[in-house]
């Protein structure tokens, strides 16, 4: 380092302006970290904080878009719950709608059809769970920050059904970039096959109404024979990790996001092995001076990497600094984003890694620079 | 290869040559260098080489210096074989028992002056035998070289002799037994040359250095204890200047 940190303070314009530049990737890295993070919680967040462990869709559905085209005869909740492993199993409905509340707010939910008294009934931290009113609905916190408040009574579009806001549940759950409105699994049944409540009061809806759910959700152990349950209840199982991206839009954004983070880090790599090759290329002549004098090769590349680490380090937490504080203006907006401790740290020491390995590379030429071209004048 | 330290075994040149032989370039190219060159360096003594460009000169210094391995012959430093050393012990060597001067310094850039002369003994700190000779104190090697009131200064803050006198004092600050010199006249006027050539002697006689002073500057020899000549690869002594040391 008695050298690395010398260069370090001689050359400060060369470092500095590399350095900028890794702080610019570390701000980019920062913020699409925290878009990233903010759209899967924001296409997710809702089926995360479900208590299942996987969802049964019915046979040979399309894996991405489960949760809309499933269907499922509530006969196969029955057939898992007899599954050995499988703690227990309730019938699960997803919808999306729209709803417009009393006080005039227009908003976009996801219905989430459950029973009141299964695993599956949303545990609301303010107002009351979901009882045997078939109107009750409870709603993500994220709703109210659209204007919906416990009370409120929300008229579904074209259906016509009207639910009263009973309880509220903590923190955000949205899925596909809506909030999560639990209802009860009748409530939900009539609401898809588009039974208005004159419909239901008429009592003539065909009998498979109240048959059919989107997905049995399951609460399995990990010794669970999933495959050998699909089998005899005659679904299609994914855990709910998997079922992720069934989630509307769920796997084209990550997918995207992804490919530019993974473009941001090779660039990191190339750019500073760039510099650092550049800069081992200026100093061959010092370098060969100092071999002559016998300075070890492994000193030398010790110093080297030394040299590249203290500025990835200093620039990456510049610029991980930056990128938090702009990264908490832009939280405190519409805008899905969310700054995710452990993706940023990722994020900064994938960054730190990628950059020694491209400064390595130049490195390796310090290694290769010949002692004897210290004589004579070569300059 | 006797041990890894040097040790101190009187009689032993400083540096010593016998029937060397470089062949550069294969095939119907070949040139010889350096062509049955034998050479026996005391401890405390400057010998000047002359010689026309090419005349080998620097194959010389490079063959001493063990940055190449001789075709034939056998090159010793302090007692210390450099033929049949591998690469990794050739830099030890380099490190512990020999000095190299450059021409117009070749200082490092980021380095103050009194750094120039630390960076050298940070090597030799990673060896062994670096913990049983005191290391040099910078500021009293400046002060030698008459460069003490300029240890803060860096290389392009400096002239083309104060450079010169950090690079003495910077070959010297492991203790080396050979001390080599490249050309240390090439970048400075007369004064400044006569100068540095004194100072180089007066260091050699000091501190008990062999040191091999290669040159075209004509003007300085008669500072130098020996003069040889350089002709197409063979060495020949000269005869000596008058000799113009206290």
């Amino acid at each position: 380092m008695f050298l690395a940190l010398r260069e370090l303070s001689f050359a400060r314009a060369r470092f500095a302006l590399m350095g900028a530049v890794v702080a610019l990737i570390a701000i980019l890295m920062v913020l699409l970290s925290g878009l990233s993070v903010g759209l899967v919680n924001d296409g997710v967040s809702g089926l995360k904080k479900v208590p299942a462990t996987s969802f049964a869709f019915a046979d040979g559905v399309a894996h991405d878009a489960a949760f809309s085209r499933s269907v499922v005869d509530v006969d196969a909740v029955e057939a898992w719950r007899e599954v050995d492993g499988v703690r227990d199993a309730a019938p699960y409905g997803n919808l999306l709608v729209n709803a417009r509340s009393d006080a005039g707010v227009d908003i976009d939910l996801a219905l989430f059809g459950v029973e009141s008294d299964s695993f599956m009934a949303p545990e609301p931290t303010e107002g009351e769970p979901l009882g045997d009113a078939p109107t009750g609905v409870v709603v993500s916190e994220t709703a109210t920050d659209e204007g919906i408040e416990i009370g409120d009574t929300l008229t579904l579009a074209q259906v016509g059904t009207e639910l009263t806001v009973v309880g509220v549940l903590e923190g955000q759950h949205t899925f596909g970039h809506v909030d999560v409105a639990y209802v009860p699994l009748r409530t939900w049944q009539e609401v898809k096959v588009g039974a208005s409540p004159d419909d239901v009061a008429a009592g003539d809806l065909p009998e498979r109404t109240y048959r059919e759910v989107t997905a049995v959700a399951v609460r399995a152990a990990d010794s669970a024979d999933l495959a050998a349950a699909d089998r005899a209840a005659g679904t299609e199982s994914l855990a709910l990790e998997e079922s992720f991206g069934a989630s509307p839009g769920y796997t084209a954004e990550t997918s995207t996001l992804l490919l530019i983070q993974v473009f941001l880090y090779a660039i990191g790599a190339l750019v500073v092995g760039a510099f650092f090759t550049v800069w081992t290329i200026q100093r061959s002549h010092e370098l060969a001076v100092l071999r002559a004098m016998g300075a070890p090769t492994g000193y030398l590349l010790r110093d080297s990497l030394a040299q590249s680490l203290v500025l990835l380090v200093l620039a990456t937490g510049v610029g991980v600094g930056i990128g938090v504080g702009a990264g908490a203006l832009i939280g405190s907006t519409p805008m899905p984003f969310a700054l995710d401790t452990g993706a940023i740290t990722l994020a900064a020491v994938l960054l730190v890694v990628l950059g020694l390995a491209g400064s390595a590379v130049a490195a390796l030429r310090v290694a290769r620079i010949d002692p004897l071209t210290a004589l004579g004048g070569h300059r | 290869m006797s041990s890894s330290a040097p040790e101190t075994t009187t009689g032993e040149a400083g540096l010593l040559l016998e029937g060397v032989t470089l062949q550069l370039g294969d095939g119907d190219d070949t040139v010889r260098a350096l062509d049955d060159v034998s050479l026996r360096v005391e401890p405390g003594e400057l010998v000047a080489v002359v010689g026309p460009s090419g005349s080998g000169k620097s194959s010389l210094l490079a063959v001493a210096g063990g940055l190449t391995v001789p075709t034939s012959g056998t090159v010793r430093v302090g007692g210390h074989d450099l033929v049949e050393a591998n690469r990794r012990t050739r830099a030890r060597l380099r490190r512990e028992l020999i000095g190299f001067v450059f021409q117009s310094g070749n200082l490092l850039p980021a380095l103050t002056a009194a750094d120039q002369l630390r960076l050298p003994t940070r090597f030799a700190r990673r060896s062994s035998s670096a913990s049983e000779r005191p290391e040099r104190d910078p500021h009293a090697l400046l002060a030698e070289v008459g460069m003490d009131h300029k240890a803060d200064r860096r290389p392009h803050q400096l002239s083309g002799g104060e450079r010169q006198r950090i690079g003495i004092a910077r070959a010297l600050a492991t203790h080396p037994r050979l001390l080599l010199v490249d050309e240390p006249t090439a970048a400075l006027d007369r004064q400044r040359s006569q100068e540095v050539v004194a100072l180089l002697v007066r260091e050699t006689h000091e501190h008990k250095v062999a040191t091999v002073m290669v040159t075209h500057d004509h003007d300085v020899l008669h500072h130098c204890d020996r003069v040889c000549e350089m002709v197409d690869g063979r060495l020949t002594p000269a005869s000596p200047a008058t000799p113009g040391r206290a």
